[in-house]
């Protein structure tokens, strides 16, 4: 299995359960910076053809997101009040 | 037995009652619960207010409909601590319990491996061997540690101390208690733009110099100091180089043997790590002699006894870890928001001033004076945002910060200044808030200010003579 050469559908399927599970921390600067994150590193290995590379970065990428399902199930846990931008912003939305 | 103090208890309440008690709390019990209430009940109303002892300050309740949390710029102060540093602690504070001095079983192996993973993890992050990391309670500690410790080892040959006027407090404080005990100490004086001189540096220097303590990047201002040319100096003339790199570890490339640094602080929260763990690198090679402040069980290479808190210091070696491999993406981040939080400032209000040098800095650290208004007001005014005049330490009180005073700030500039703390975890939206309450506020501010009013018709401030100085 590990040998096998890590296909576009693994790839996207890490991708997307790592932005799932990074937009579900309860505080905004957290959650805001796993998706950020995610999606920078991602993008800047877009064009990665070294096989060796890939492997590194993918089960790095399965490491990581161990790490934020833990994590972000505890900013749920000992989640505070949200920040005064947050709840400015849902007010500007419903006026809308 | 617990029904009979039921019942005593009952018996209570009803004769407090009858001497018509207020019902409510004790004011002790209320403030004593604020924090686990705040998580527990989310929709009562809680206040938060500061201790009385806090000069002057009043904090009110946020009127909003619901309770919120203003946004975190305080980024000098202290940071958030990294998901993934609580991820890679919380095993040492439930399972891994072990002592990691423990030698005869595997409690103490285990732990023991995770404190040597961290060592190196810090040691990488600044060129260092792990040999040369020495776990501390902070970077104040680390700070004591090498002044007092390297000029105490070396007493009665040399003598003499140097270090800046805009150090933190924990060196100066340092610095005046080994003035007490006999040994002569030079602050060197700042220019404008809070950089020491290097000739200045050079002519300070006397035969009998223990030490150079001089800090890697300000905690009010944000200026890097020359550490290279520092170290160079300091080796060539065989004296001992100490740098405070509390604000700049994971924040700006340091590396201690391209920049002959012999001692370095490093504070675990600042770096997104846990609060109450900091480092000291400490050379081997020249090695570098210190007399401990904490003497004991002999850990830490006997420089620092006491049992290093496991679960800390694999926080603190995740945090170094993180750094090393995120500076360059964190340091890009920070660049692009401060650029945008000063130019989205300066290009809507006039009058606003940058503290320290522009380009030997730490975009994290914006330090902005804003003239004809008063710091402490606006700080009120932009409630919600967590901000500071300057140092936390010294934040309670009304005085003009003394690095600014340093720098040859007039009274009124150094008074009128805010350091805006930007970090790993600042969004852009952030940045624009920030941005529209500085804008409402100070013009708000300056409406109020006869000061402003003057300007406007023309007046030259400091060319009036104020009664009160005559």
């Amino acid at each position: 299995m590990s040998a096998a050469p890590a296909t576009r559908s693994q790839v996207l399927g890490l991708y997307r359960s790592l932005l799932h599970h990074s937009s579900r921390f309860a505080a905004y600067n957290f959650r805001d910076y796993a998706v950020r994150r995610t999606r920078d590193a991602f993008h800047a290995a877009k064009s990665e053809t070294d096989p060796e590379k890939i492997k590194s970065l993918i089960s790095r990428a399965e490491r990581e997101l161990e790490v934020v399902k833990r994590q972000s199930k505890i900013s749920q846990l000992y989640a505070g009040e949200k920040l005064v931008l947050e709840t400015k912003n849902q007010k500007v939305l419903r006026k809308h | 037995m617990s029904f009979a103090r039921m019942v005593a208890t009952g018996a209570l309440r009803s004769a407090r009652s009858l001497t018509s008690l207020p019902r409510h709390a004790p004011a002790a019990a209320a403030a004593f619960h604020t924090a686990s209430k705040r998580f527990q009940s989310a929709g009562g109303q809680v206040k938060i207010s500061p201790d009385e002892d806090s000069l002057g300050f009043q904090v009110s309740e946020v009127k909003d409909g619901e309770n919120t949390r203003p946004i975190y710029m305080d980024m000098q102060a202290t940071s958030p601590t990294d998901p993934r540093v609580l991820d890679a602690m919380l095993p040492y504070m439930t399972e891994l319990y072990g002592n990691p001095h423990s030698r005869t079983h595997s409690y103490g192996w285990e732990s023991e491996k995770g404190v040597d993973q961290a060592r190196e993890d810090i040691a990488k992050l600044i060129g260092a061997d792990s040999k040369e990391i020495v776990f501390t309670s902070g970077a104040t500690e680390s700070n004591n540690t090498s002044i007092k410790g390297v000029a105490r080892f070396y007493k009665g040959k040399k003598n003499h101390i140097i270090t800046t006027q805009t150090e933190h407090k924990c060196v100066l404080d340092s610095c005046r208690v080994l003035s007490d005990e006999g040994f002569e100490v030079t602050y060197l004086a700042v220019g404008k733009n809070g950089l020491i001189s290097m000739d200045d540096l050079k002519a300070a220097i006397r035969p009998d110099t223990a030490l150079v303590s001089i800090m890697a990047v300000n905690n009010e201002i944000g200026v890097i100091q020359p550490l290279e040319e520092i170290g160079a100096l300091c080796r060539s003339k065989k004296i001992f180089f100490h740098t405070d790199a509390a604000q700049a570890i994971g924040k700006i490339p340091i590396d201690v043997n391209k920049m002959n640094i012999d001692l370095l602080s490093i504070s675990g929260h600042k770096i997104y790590g846990p609060k109450g763990i900091g480092a000291l690198y400490v050379r081997r090679r020249p090695r570098v002699r210190l007399t401990p402040l904490l003497t004991g069980g002999g850990q830490e290479r006997g420089i620092r006894s006491g049992t290093v808190p496991a679960p800390l210091a694999v926080g603190l070696g995740e945090a170094c870890r993180i750094a090393t491999e995120e500076m360059a993406y964190d340091h890009e981040r920070v660049k692009r928001l401060s650029e945008r939080l000063i130019n989205g400032i300066q290009s809507k209000v006039s009058h606003v001033y940058r503290n320290g040098d522009e380009v030997q800095s730490y975009p994290g650290c914006v330090n902005l004076s804003f003239a004809y208004v008063e710091g402490e007001s606006l700080l009120m005014a932009l409630k919600d945002i967590a901000l500071s005049s300057g140092s936390a330490c010294t934040s309670a009180s009304l005085e003009p910060s003394y690095v600014l005073r340093a720098l040859g700030a007039e009274d009124d500039m150094a008074h009128s200044s805010i350091r805006f703390g930007i970090g790993r975890f600042t969004t852009e939206e952030e940045i624009d808030f920030v941005i529209s309450r500085v804008v409402a506020h100070v013009d708000k501010l300056r409406e109020m200010s006869p000061l402003w009013e003057m300007v406007q018709e023309g007046i030259d401030i400091s060319k009036i003579e104020w009664a009160q100085h005559a």
